[in-house]
């Protein structure tokens, strides 16, 4: 929310490294970054509503591992606009750079409209997109595995570099990528980066009950988040995994105040200030599929209906398909405006997401407490509304309440984010004993 | 004041693993088993800056390192395997406050779109010291590495045969229209785009927002970038060159040149012919630095420098040859040869330590002080303010200005009221977009 006056910039480090520094004193996993490559269009204009720009998410992690010791260092990066040599160099660099707290969340893309910044083009057919997601990880992951962790030896004394010639050697031949060679990267402390999900599709969901450390679901009220949870770890037997091996994290919201009542009161406020007259017009026509420009927020619901054809008028973003049926929910709209006396803005406002938690530190402590115990999920990704300061209240005042429960640590326990997540060291497969921390149990993963 | 009297030389450092020579890893300084580690190279960083030097470079490459020119050597006697050059830069930034930082990025087969918002990140976290070094990449077991194309068989006598030089100007072709696209991105917000505007509802003015529509024989990119502008507008573009294709290169795209002259007259005419292909491209005013590289050994004694050169070439088992002259002497005798050429038109040099542990001091604190004594140098850093009195922190220096020779407009002496440093007058230039 950009146009609070306490909102501070998107862009400098500043704010990034306030955001880190708060996440890691108050002793969360990890911070995690989303991506976008390419800017957002609505009705062939670039939309300008919501905070646009970004830094790249490899290099702001790789400064943040800079000012901080502890945290986890979670990057979206798509698969289809990168190749797995590149990205497993990156990956593995921000994992020795930052003394194993890499993670990589795995998204994939489909369409020609981000493909247009690249070399690729990046068209892929809808079926395509997680077959090569699919071998783009096993692929990165043979990358990964390229170095056991004993041939760096590095000794001055014989004169001996490298334990073997032919360390990093990799062959892979797939229906999407063919290469050999030797990667450059010796093994990272971590093994692999810690691997993230986010898509929710049944193949989605599939792909990260088979491959994925963690999933970042949208499923953050209580039953949403039961039932993707019980959904997503009953997939994990078919692939011999353990629950504890793949742990659901939804992205949650909230409205934290000293009171339930001032808490009420400022969810109010923050949803009112994030949907403008402007953005509640954008957001209807991201519904009615037409330009409603001439429409005042304050007025009445349009009486046309939307345009269902194919060629939808917003670009670049996730959620194009969120409303399958827009004559339905138009319909439905304009009843509940009707019945509640909305304007348009109202039933924006009205309609759009509530913040998941709302409340003082004990009710929000207390909730978060009851859905992981519920199984909702095994924790959750705090989404904070201002830019950097956002965070701070829930550092101070929420994260005690949870300790004092004994269900948050206290303190790191262990120097890589798989300690802080509870999850083994990937299996190095090691041939000689000697000298390296493998030492936890293996955990070797499906390959594909 | 202005940035830079046109006596001062520039120095930059080009850091290589423990250093450029092969059997560098086996001296006691050298810190081998830490080449993984953020804290070798933040020492490093931290010596280049304590030498008040104006920007290191980091090497890096998409397969392993090797002693032959086109393919693996399959030895296990020097270092193998290397970090991502940027993300190093990065990992360093907030650790230093005034070095540029110029990591080498692979344009043959990488995105532009990616590294133009990488290197402009790295800029942000910088506060405006961020650069890159373009290197192509022919080789084809780095090409199988990506299995996108393949490149036929590589050799030094090879690539000067009409089949190579053709190979390599398609190479030098493509980094060019990689270079524009970087450039492109970096200019494809306007400084003010941002202008949260609660009236209107409007974050940014998209008016201000422009699409680069980039078409080449290699990728076409549409734009515009999704990081705004970064703080210096145009980060520094830099590019080593040997021969007349990639001198085209520096000439056409680059803020600085390296080159690796063997002697003055070398020198000379690398200069003349890099002025001329610069002219020829339509850039003969704008400010184009060429500097020279060299390999160092630097001692207080010239015996001792050669005693170890010798003991290192021993270690490895042949002489250590590089397409840089070679040097083994004395900070006083360096100096020398760098006014020596300086006097040829090199406005800088771009030192390689034999020896990172060993060689980077011994510029720091040997070669610095000898050219400060000598007026070549500067005593503090370009562009660091004398002490002020209590207030918001000054600006820092931007690489980019360090190496202005311009005087200062009205412009700068506003932006350094601005302590976000932001209104400088590089960032108001576009480059050549429209």
């Amino acid at each position: 929310m950009w146009s609070d006056p306490k909102a501070g910039s998107h862009i400098e480090f500043s704010s990034f490294a306030h955001f880190a520094r708060t996440a890691e004193r108050a002793k969360f996993d990890f911070l995690f970054l989303a991506e976008g490559l390419r800017l957002r269009e609505q009705g062939g204009k670039i939309y300008d509503l919501d905070v646009v720009g970004r830094p790249d998410t490899f290099t702001i992690l790789a400064a943040l591992a800079a000012v901080t010791e502890h945290l986890g260092l979670t990057g979206t990066i798509n698969s289809t606009f990168n190749e797995p040599y590149e990205l497993a160099r990156q990956f593995a660099s921000l994992d020795h750079l930052s003394g194993g707290r890499a993670a990589w969340n795995v998204v994939t893309s489909w369409d020609a409209f981000t493909g247009e910044n690249f070399r690729r083009g990046g068209f892929l057919p809808q079926g395509e997109r997680y077959s090569r997601a699919k071998e783009f990880l096993a692929t990165t992951n043979e990358l990964f595995d390229s170095w056991h962790g004993d041939e760096f030896v590095a000794d001055q004394a014989t004169g001996v570099f490298l334990r073997d010639a032919k360390a990093g050697s990799f062959v892979h031949t797939g229906q999407h990528f063919d290469i050999q060679g030797q990667f450059n990267v010796p093994r990272s402390p971590q093994g692999r980066p810690v691997i993230f999900q986010a898509g929710d599709s049944d193949e989605g969901r599939e792909f990260a009950a088979s491959s994925a450390d963690a999933i970042f679901s949208r499923y953050a009220t209580l039953e949403g988040g039961q039932a993707f949870y019980t959904d997503v770890k009953n997939r994990l037997a078919k692939y011999g995994r353990r629950h504890d091996q793949l742990l659901i994290l939804p992205a949650a919201s909230f409205a934290l105040a000293d009171t339930d009542a001032e808490a009420e009161e400022l969810a109010g406020e923050v949803r009112r200030q994030q949907v403008s007259g402007a953005t509640a017009i954008k957001h209807l026509e991201f519904v009615w599929n037409r330009d409603l420009s001439s429409y005042d927020p304050e007025g009445p619901l349009p009486d046309i209906d939307p345009d269902i054809s194919d060629n939808h008028i917003s670009k670049g973003r996730a959620q194009v398909r969120m409303y399958r049926d827009p004559l339905a929910t138009a319909r439905e709209w304009r009843e509940l405006a009707a019945a509640n006396n909305w304007s348009i803005r109202d039933l924006v406002i009205n309609t759009g997401n509530r913040q998941n938690f709302v409340g003082s530190p004990a009710t929000i402590a207390r909730t978060i407490n009851d859905y992981v115990q519920a199984d909702a999920g095994d924790g959750f990704i705090l989404v904070p509304h201002i830019t950097p300061t956002g965070l701070d209240d829930f550092a101070d005042k929420v994260v005690p309440l949870l300790q004092e429960q004994g269900v948050f640590r206290t303190d790191y326990e262990g120097p890589t984010l798989r300690h802080h997540l509870g999850l083994a060291l990937p299996h190095s497969r090691l041939r000689s004993s000697g000298g390296t921390p493998m030492d936890e149990a293996s955990d070797e993963r499906a390959a594909s | 004041m202005s940035s830079t009297p046109a006596s001062h030389l520039h120095l930059a450092v080009a850091l290589d693993g423990t250093g450029w020579h092969p059997a560098a890893w086996r001296e006691q300084v050298a810190r081998p088993r830490d080449l993984f580690t953020a804290g070798y190279w933040a020492d490093l960083v931290a010596e280049a800056e304590r030498g008040l030097l104006d920007f290191v470079t980091l090497e890096d490459g998409l397969g392993l390192q090797s002693s032959l020119y086109g393919e693996l050597d399959d030895r296990t006697d020097q270092v193998r395997g290397r970090l991502d050059a940027v993300l190093i830069a990065s990992r360093i930034a907030p650790l230093s406050r005034h070095i540029g930082l110029v990591p080498t990025v692979i344009t043959t087969h990488t995105e532009p779109f990616h590294i133009s918002k990488a290197i402009a990140t790295l800029d942000y976290v910088s506060t405006g010291r961020a650069g890159l070094r373009v290197q192509i990449s022919p080789r084809p077991h780095e090409a199988a590495h990506f299995g996108r194309r393949t490149f036929p068989p590589l050799s030094l006598e090879g690539i000067q045969s009409p089949a190579g030089q053709e190979l390599l100007t398609d190479h030098f072709d493509e980094a060019a229209d990689y270079v524009e696209v970087v450039r492109r991105l970096w200019d494809s917000w306007e400084d003010d785009a941002e202008i949260r505007d609660v009236a209107t509802g409007r974050f940014i003015d998209r008016d201000k927002l422009h699409y680069i529509d980039f078409e080449g024989r290699n990728f076409s990119v549409k734009g515009p970038s999704i990081t705004p502008r970064p703080p210096q507008g145009q980060p520094l573009v830099t590019a080593l060159a040997h021969q007349t294709i990639p001198y085209r290169l520096v000439a056409r795209q680059a803020d600085v040149g390296y080159v690796t002259p063997h002697d003055a007259e070398h020198a000379r005419a690398i200069v003349a012919e890099i002025r001329a292909e610069q002219e020829a491209a339509g850039r003969g005013g704008e400010l184009l630095h060429v500097f020279g590289d060299l390999v160092v050994f630097l001692d207080e004694e010239q015996a001792a420098a050669e005693d170890r050169r010798a003991r290192l070439d021993a270690l490895a088992g042949e002489p250590y040859t590089s397409d840089a002259r070679v040097f083994a002497g004395t900070p006083a005798q360096l100096a020398d040869l760098l006014q020596e050429f300086a006097a040829e038109g090199l406005s800088g040099f771009r030192l390689r330590p034999a020896v990172a542990g060993h060689d980077l001091p011994a510029v720091t604190r040997g070669l610095v002080p000898e050219l400060q004594r000598r007026g070549r140098l500067p005593h503090r850093l370009r562009g660091r303010h004398p002490a002020r009195p209590a207030g918001p922190a000054p600006p820092r220096q931007p690489l980019r200005r360090r190496l202005s020779r311009k005087d200062r407009t009205h412009h700068e002496q506003a932006a350094e009221a601005d302590p976000s440093g932001r209104a400088l007058p590089g960032c108001q230039q576009h480059h050549r977009v429209e």
